[in-house]
């Protein structure tokens, strides 16, 4: 049959903004209860909200005290006073440009990563040499560029820098030892296995804590490493424990028959997992390695407990003025839009590819 | 074990001539056990090389290893206690009291993110579009959001914004809300709580002790027994009959304004509400989206097989949808339980006295480092395997049983 007598078979569906309310919203008594008491609801608090936001705010003043005079709203002249130290922290004022393309251009890769034009050999060097360029642009000391100590980092780009870093070193790692763990080897999947799970048993406040007051301790004296790299191993062995099972989740999923054609092939270990096992494992579980992104991206606010000054605790700067005092839920609302757009973004992602997969699997 | 030439060669029965094999290093057993040995050398080694330099460390700073610091007065005073405290007790005592703080807030924030997470993810699926609408949106703000901003946020929220007590919010009569924290009403001690209480714990051995029977006896007889409400009647109505019979006693122990603060009545602080508050509702986000994937998972078959078997709506959800819906439900929610107590380790940033607190607190004061590290892992790990153990153990009771 083809459409159109289809079409002329089929009842015309009874469509309207009447039949599409009693549907959704006035189906039985029950139905119509939930309604009432949900617009009921929304009535009290969008007005409040509404007024907060944008009638009462209050988006000139110099100090908060003016702000709380002119207005019983927030007092978003508080983000335009202190949004530059929000989000580049402690970074010198003269050279936040810099700061600036490294979030520019760490954005520009993400979304480049997310094109599926761009997935091809060429994706990793790219990446590599980004950061590479990031390093060069927040430390500078070479190309004219003043250098920064990278205790001054601070803000959204530190953020980005810590979480990306994070993901791209511990990637690997995760599939080392996720594979690592899946060995026929025993001491080699003994040793996967006990570090997998101390890690994922442990919360990873207390892997900061380790990284900030052991770290020291366990390096030999004269060596020592600053707080943004404690900071940095601490989120990448957290983040690699959590890598390694999601890959284990893909490499499951692969039927048996996969890995036994790939040996009666004749291809040596390392062949088969290059060639046969992890591509096939590795598209499975992007849709879960981008949920991992998302999680490594909003616990790098935890650096806040060991006081590096990324995005969260440079919100918490902002409102120790004396002058704006009494700010922080302008500061934290700021700071949560941030953190919000960039995870929802790929959360997003993550759902869109999630379809496409099943799409292809159920062809 | 198909990756092996030489063994397969030799089991399908014609033995390979000596010279034809392989050399000695070619063969995947021996090439394993020497990749193996060299693993373990190189982490063997690591180990050494950084207990070699702790301990070159620790002399140079002339801090003694060991636990014997555990003993010693703690001499800090910790804000909230389960058990008797004071600066005067030990390390140990210290640690104890924020241990059970950990599980209190771990406890108590399970309970409730299980709750919440289950009807938000009920009415993610709701028909009605307002309702289904308004669900999703909580999901997805709450769950790209950071927790420790969301608890600095709630945080900020009750010690700058709410009133003074003074001017303390009074929704409910004895119910107070104040920057303080939220105070409440207590039971006066009464002998008649305490045979509610007793009669409590009775009735619910009574409840499993009749559903036993009362499966047992469907089973043997096909015969059906009102199970539920004779279990409720057990559970809560022997309580009440108890509670009656003693004179129905209603004496509450209030909160009341002396000063400039409450005394009486029971309340919790701004940073146990923050974190509470702060976890269930990050937790149930994520628990909504379990628990609508384990509804969603279940087939619409299966509901209209059970309708037209004429099943009632209750007995389908109860008997049908429900006992396959936890079978995916379950083991994700294992690791948000987890989750949940091992967030509660973000107490740390707003001063809450858990164990990584006390800890922290611990290890700066005496210097044991490593010893206050183990300290919190062996308490998380711990915590985090007899969770583990229990889900298993409940997931294997309610998993598929295939003959």
């Amino acid at each position: 049959m083809t459409d159109s007598t289809i079409s002329a078979i089929m009842p015309k569906p009874i469509t309207g903004p009447l039949i599409w309310l009693r549907a959704n919203l006035f189906a039985n008594p029950f139905n119509i209860l939930m309604t009432v008491l949900v617009v009921w609801f929304l009535a009290m608090s969008l007005p409040a909200l509404l007024d907060w936001v944008l009638l009462d705010a209050v988006f000139q003043a110099n100090n908060v005290r003016e702000c709380r005079a002119a207005g019983s709203g927030a007092c978003w002249a508080f983000i335009g006073e202190k949004h530059r130290l929000i989000l580049f922290g402690l970074y010198p004022y003269d050279e936040q440009w810099r700061p600036m393309l490294v979030v520019l251009l760490l954005i520009a890769m993400v979304g480049v990563s997310c094109l599926r034009r761009f997935w091809t050999k060429w994706l990793a060097p790219m990446w590599v040499a980004t950061l590479m360029i990031v390093g060069v642009l927040m430390w500078g000391g070479v190309l004219g560029l003043t250098y920064v100590e990278n205790a001054r980092w601070g803000g959204l780009p530190l953020t980005m820098i810590l979480a990306f870093v994070a993901i791209a070193v511990a990637f690997p790692l995760g599939v080392l030892l996720a594979l690592g763990r899946r060995s026929n080897l025993p001491a080699i999947r003994a040793i996967c296995t006990i570090y997998i799970e101390l890690v994922r048993g442990v919360p990873a406040v207390s892997l900061l804590f380790m990284a900030s007051v052991m770290l020291p301790l366990l390096l030999p004296e004269g060596m020592s490493i600053d707080k943004l790299l404690r900071a940095q191993i601490a989120l990448i062995v957290y983040a690699s424990a959590y890598l390694a099972e999601v890959v284990r989740g893909g490499l499951q999923s692969l039927s048996k028959g996969q890995y036994e054609a790939a040996d009666a092939l004749g291809l040596t270990y390392w062949q088969k997992q290059r060639l046969i096992i992890l591509p096939q494992a590795l598209r499975i579980t992007i849709p879960p390695l981008v949920n991992t992104l998302i999680t490594v991206f909003k616990d790098t606010s935890l650096v806040v407990i060991i006081g590096l000054y990324d995005l969260m605790n440079a919100a918490k700067a902002s409102f120790v003025d004396p002058a704006w005092r009494g700010s922080s839920i302008e500061a934290y609302v700021f700071v949560s839009l941030i953190y919000f757009a960039f995870c929802f973004f790929m959360s997003k992602y993550s759902q869109s590819i999630e379809k496409r997969l099943a799409k292809s699997q159920n062809r | 074990m198909a990756a092996q030439p030489g063994e397969t060669g030799a089991t399908a029965g014609t033995p390979i001539p000596k010279a034809q094999r392989a050399v000695f290093w070619n063969d995947p057993r021996v090439r394993g056990i020497f990749y193996q040995i060299i693993a373990v050398a190189l982490i063997g080694g690591a180990v050494w090389w950084l207990a070699s330099n702790t301990i070159a460390n620790l002399n140079a700073r002339n801090i003694a290893t060991g636990f014997h610091f555990l003993g010693r007065e703690a001499g800090f005073e910790i804000g909230e206690n389960l058990i008797d405290y004071s600066p005067a007790d030990t390390y140990f005592r210290a640690l104890l009291v924020g241990v059970l703080n950990t599980l209190r807030v771990a406890v108590l924030g399970i309970i409730l993110a299980t709750l919440v997470g289950t009807i938000i993810g009920i009415a993610r699926l709701s028909k009605n579009w307002l309702i289904a609408k308004l669900a999703s949106i909580y999901v997805e703000v709450v769950r790209n959001i950071p927790l420790i901003l969301q608890l600095f946020f709630w945080y900020s929220l009750i010690t700058e914004f709410l009133p003074g007590p003074r001017d303390a919010l009074n929704p409910m009569p004895g119910v107070f809300l104040s920057n303080r924290g939220l105070k409440f009403p207590l039971l006066a001690h009464e002998f008649a709580y305490d045979l509610a209480l007793l009669l409590f714990a009775v009735g619910l051995i009574a409840a499993v002790v009749v559903g036993r029977w009362a499966t047992k006896r469907q089973d043997a007889t096909g015969r059906h027994f009102p199970t539920i409400w004779v279990n409720l009647g057990l559970i809560f109505g022997l309580p009440i009959v108890g509670w009656l019979l003693a004179g129905a006693p209603l004496t509450f122990n209030a909160p009341s304004l002396q000063g400039f603060n409450f005394v009486g009545g029971a309340s919790l602080s701004p940073e146990f509400s923050a974190l509470l508050l702060g976890l269930v509702i990050y937790t149930a986000g994520f628990i909504a989206e379990i628990v609508r994937s384990g509804i969603q998972a279940v087939g619409k078959g299966q509901t209209e097989a059970s309708l037209s078997l004429g099943l009632t709506k209750g007995q389908t959800l109860r008997l049908i949808v429900m006992p396959q819906a936890l079978r995916v439900i379950v083991p994700p929610m294992t690791s948000q339980y987890l989750n949940i107590t091992k967030n509660s380790s973000l107490a740390v940033a707003i001063g809450f006295p858990d164990i990584v607190s006390v800890a922290n607190t611990t290890l700066n004061q005496t210097g044991q480092a490593i010893e206050g590290v183990a300290i919190i892992m062996a308490v998380f790990l711990t915590i985090s395997l007899s969770i583990a153990t229990f889900m298993n153990w409940y997931n294997k009771h309610i998993a598929l049983v295939e003959r």
